[in-house]
């Protein structure tokens, strides 16, 4: 067997014990310039990502949710360095990613990404078998070893390696490349595996099979998931925490459950409502928010959420809220959690029931 | 008379694949119908064939199409150009390939106006405008100036809605037009769909592949499945009481709120047949658990459940407790 | 491993071992007739010109001036005769090798060089990819063939510095495709999962970028080539290519000029054979990157 399928860590890899997170993002930015005019001169600003912290705890799953333009995707590119982060530090089980303790390159093989284009993240012309099993060798792994993995790893993801090892890409149906990608991802052995969108180009029937291997997978390897997605009834269903993401920043997190059933942000309440009822005697009336999310390169000033927020006032649109608790492993970032901010409905004095 | 009736329609390309296999379908006068499926079930190549938008020559359209009492398919240009826009008017996923870039989007209102009626500019401009209040765009003065990249996504999607409206049609064909939406702009979108339909008397052809769009939208629900139409009914009775497995099994793979954590999605196994290379019988018994031998060797026929409530299913008596669909009418 | 069963796809597709791409393009390319004719084309002059001692009835350099620019048809001539009395059927048979030679050798060399320097430009981007285009640019800006004359002219007549101002003519066009291309590849998510694996540059640009531009880059190349042929016909027109006596069309085509009052058909046949040979690589490069097109 060549790779071990324990429920703990398989390697012994787990340096700062059960209560380290396995992530810790400080601060992370990213501003794209626009350049314009004759001289290319940079004239503005995206904020894809506005100082952004989090936690991933080991062996748990945090969904992250948001709208486009949120940045979450950018989030996880910046995580795994495909794209230079304007500021920002990443630690992986309590060492810092770039640091002499832990090189980018082995801290991007314990993290691994699946992307949500099933064909453009496969090689048209490599075998699914050559695909999967090229990381491994990158890595050092002799062929015959990382072509041997490639097809256990086939074989996991529900994919007869007879049948389809040698096949290319463009001959299996979208939910069957999404196995390969997975089963690329896994390949290097990660830690942590970061799902871009990647349930969200299937067709429903296939989805769910894709979200139960990727349950079973994460229990046979141990694996800690990102799991970022637009579809709210998804991210409920597979992950332990959510964080909701709004014009780059963060607008709150916690227990999936708590968010889910008693959001303290306006935003999540807002998305949460906006989701079809699939109730025909309930159908929704009135759309929670008008418009669309602003543009990301000249947020709104204070609470970027302040111009469709149905609670908004004055204070909104000049004091920029951080995230706060709100209760047991729950922040949200709104002046109405913000003891005495100034919002008519924010808890009085300082002290929060923790 | 209905507004569209559609029968036995079969659409084959190349001569091999066919994509919509004998698809019967009748819509009323301001009702709102949605066509849901997965990708290859047939329902954009049906909502396609309404418009005749295939290529002619390498596509073999069988069968009547009938809207507004007009043959659909044996229109000559001549007639397909008058009856595309006036008659029946679609709309698409992304606006900002069905919009023309370089033209404003009031531009392109008032040219679809002043190509199919003798009214003047002025005129023209104050129907597009007034179009632009009817879809709800804010500051539609200004708006109408604007070139389709200027606007936002659900902004682009209410001109091409007004757009669509332009001739005033009386059938709406809208495929998946709120796919590419945030969550929090679709509901909008769908929320208006239904205002124009109520207001309107419009005829709406809905397709999607997203059940729950489709509950919000939709007065009847036809699932397709391989070219076919599986199951259509009402949106109550199809949530309430599906009766085809198909819809049996897309209902309970849902991933929904209510569910204790850790438990397995109920995933329909495989994967759509090969639509050059279909099964004699029921195209869904390869991956149906309620398949019984007949279901492999003969394509069930349409029965009746109750009023307009139909299934394509030999067990639609039986196969809804085997495979556990109460459960679902209490979610 | 019991939870495996259930994902196991129950698809009744029969188990089939996957044809590489090539052979995939190849049975695409075959159902194409008009890539098929052009590919006959080429292959019978690339025959022809091989074979041309033993196909020309006659010596091609050598000619009698009694029976000067008999016309087509003549006993013997079949193709009659050029202004110096030589057999234009062995003059056009042996002309294909000298004509086809300098119509693809330069490209071929220009495939490499400008390949290698537009997948580079391509793969680095930003301040790196942009200087080495904008100097490419410079030689771009140049009409082609007036950038060839100006080339050749400079470094003097003969057919080693027509084939390399050719090259250098060609070089630009091709560092601009395998440029636009390679961008384009980057992009794709394929590579930037190879690089979140943590791949350096040089293992996936030959993993996973060179396989996948190479072929448009190829095609493109292919449709050069009946650019490069004209462009090397015009030189030896001007006497700046192949010098005469030798048999090329370009050549042929200058020195009957002055017959075109006299016998138009004659004076025409070396530019039917030009045109033929530069359409056929036109077709076979359409046809070429129809069937490389990969539909989902």
């Amino acid at each position: 067997m060549i790779i071990g399928a324990p429920a703990h860590d398989p390697f012994e890899r787990d340096r700062g014990g059960p209560a380290t997170p396995l992530l810790t993002v400080k601060g992370l930015l990213k501003h794209f310039p626009i350049r314009g005019g004759a001289l290319g001169r940079v004239q503005a600003h995206v904020r894809a990502v506005d100082g952004v912290d989090f936690e991933v705890m080991k062996g748990e799953t945090l969904g992250v949710v948001g709208e486009s333009g949120c940045g979450k995707s950018t989030t996880a590119r910046l995580l795994l360095s495909l794209i230079d982060p304007t500021a920002g530090e990443v630690f992986f089980d309590g060492m810092k990613v770039g640091s002499p303790e832990l090189s980018l390159k082995e801290f991007r093989r314990q993290t691994q990404m699946v992307f949500q284009d099933s064909y453009s993240s496969l090689n048209p012309r490599l075998t699914i078998e050559a695909s999967i099993a090229f990381a491994p060798q990158v890595h050092g792994v002799p062929k015959r070893e990382a072509v041997a993995r490639a097809r256990d790893l086939l074989a996991r993801v529900g994919l007869d390696p007879v049948r389809f090892a040698g096949r290319y890409p463009h001959e299996l149906s979208g939910g069957q490349r999404q196995r390969v990608n997975i089963a690329r991802a896994l390949a290097l052995q990660p830690r942590l595996v970061l799902l871009d969108e990647a349930v969200s180009a299937l067709d429903k029937s296939v989805e769910a099979q894709v979200l139960n291997l990727l349950m079973d997978l994460k229990d046979e390897f141990g694996l800690t998931y990102l799991f970022i997605s637009h579809d709210l009834n998804v991210v409920r269903f597979i992950s332990d925490r959510v964080m909701v993401m709004y014009l780059g920043q963060v607008a709150e997190i916690g227990p999936s459950d708590v968010v889910f059933d008693r959001a303290c942000h306006p935003y999540t309440t807002a998305l949460l409502s906006s989701m079809p009822s699939i109730d025909p005697d309930h159908r929704t009336m009135e759309a929670p928010l008008a418009g669309d999310p602003p543009n990301p390169i000249n947020p709104p000033s204070g609470c970027r959420f302040h111009t469709r927020c149905s609670f908004v006032e004055q204070v909104c649109s000049s004091v920029q809220p951080r995230l706060t608790e709100a209760g047991p492993q729950h922040e949200a970032a709104c002046l109405m959690v913000v003891p005495g901010s100034g919002h008519s409905k924010a808890p009085v004095g300082t002290g929060v029931a923790a | 008379m209905s507004a569209v009736d559609i029968r036995d329609l079969r659409v084959t390309f190349g001569g091999v694949v066919r994509a919509v296999d004998g698809v019967t379908l009748s819509i009323e006068r301001g009702e709102v119908v949605a066509l849901i499926g997965e990708s290859g079930s047939g329902k954009s190549v049906t909502l396609r064939s309404l418009m005749r938008l295939h290529p002619p020559r390498a596509t073999k359209m069988e069968g009547t199409i009938a809207v507004e009492g007009r043959d659909v398919l044996a229109m000559t240009p001549r007639a397909l150009a008058d009856y595309r826009g006036p008659i029946v008017s679609m709309i698409f996923q992304e606006p900002l390939l069905a919009l023309d870039p370089v033209y404003t989007v009031g531009e392109q209102i008032m040219e679809i106006i002043l190509r199919h009626e003798k009214v003047s500019r002025k005129e023209a401009r104050a129907r597009a405008l007034a179009l632009f209040e009817r879809v709800r765009i804010p500051s539609p003065e200004r708006r109408l100036d604007a070139y389709p990249h200027e606007m936002s996504g659900g902004m682009r999607q209410r001109a091409m809605i007004a757009l669509a409206l332009a001739c005033r049609p009386k059938v709406l064909l809208a495929d998946e037009p709120t796919t590419a939406l945030d969550a929090t702009v679709q509901i909008q979108i769908l929320l208006l769909l239904r205002e124009l339909q109520r207001d309107l008397g419009l005829s709406i052809i809905f397709v999607t592949h997203d059940l729950g769009a489709a509950v919000e939208v939709a007065d009847r629900i036809a699932v397709m499945y391989a070219g076919r139409i599986v199951e259509e009914g009402t949106a109550r009775e199809l949530i309430r009481n599906p009766r085809h497995p198909y819809t049996i099994g897309l209902l309970k793979s849902r991933a929904h709120g209510v569910m204790e954590k850790g438990t397995r999605l109920d995933a329909i196994p495989g994967a759509p047949p090969d639509l050059a290379r279909l099964p004699p019988g029921c195209s869904f018994a390869p991956r149906c658990a309620a398949a019984i031998e007949s279901c492999q060797i003969e394509q069930p026929p349409s029965f009746v459940v109750e009023g307009g409530h139909r299934a394509r299913c030999f067990r639609w008596k039986d196969a809804p407790a085997q495979l556990g669909a109460q459960a679902l009418g209490a979610a | 491993m019991a939870a495996l069963a259930q994902h196991t796809l129950a698809a009744p597709a029969p188990a089939e071992k996957a044809d590489g791409y090539w052979i995939g393009v190849w049975r695409r390319l075959r159902r194409d007739p008009v890539a098929m004719v052009a590919l006959a084309v080429i292959v019978a002059l690339i025959l022809m010109a091989i074979l041309a001692p033993y196909l020309a009835p006659a010596d091609p350099l050598r000619g009698q001036s009694l029976r000067r620019l008999r016309p087509i048809g003549t006993a013997g001539f079949p193709l009659g005769t050029d202004e110096l009395g030589r057999d234009m059927l062995s003059r056009l048979i042996w002309g294909a090798r000298l004509s086809l030679f300098m119509g693809i050798t330069p490209v071929i060399l220009a495939f490499f060089v400008g390949s290698a320097i537009g997948i580079t430009a391509g793969y680095a981007g930003g301040r790196v990819g942009t200087v080495i285009m904008r100097t490419i640019d410079v030689f771009y800006a140049f009409p082609s063939v007036l950038l060839a004359v100006a080339l050749s002219g400079a470094l003097g007549s003969g057919t080693g510095n027509a084939l390399v101002s050719l090259t250098v003519v060609f070089v630009p066009q091709i560092a601009r495709v395998a440029e636009a291309v390679t961008t384009q590849v980057r992009q794709r998510d394929y590579v930037e999962a190879a690089r979140a694996s943590g791949a350096g540059p040089v293992t996936i640009v030959r993993v996973h970028v060179l396989g996948n531009v190479l072929g448009p880059i190829f095609v493109y190349a292919t449709s050069l080539i009946s650019v490069s042929m004209i462009l090397a016909s015009g030189l030896s027109f001007l006497g700046l290519g192949v010098q005469p006596p030798n048999p090329e069309w370009g050549l042929m085509l200058n020195t009957l000029r002055t017959a075109i009052y006299v016998q138009p058909w004659l004076a025409a046949l070396p530019g039917v054979m030009i045109f033929f040979t530069s359409i056929a690589f036109n077709l076979l490069a359409d046809g070429l990157r129809n069937a490389m097109d990969v539909k989902q």
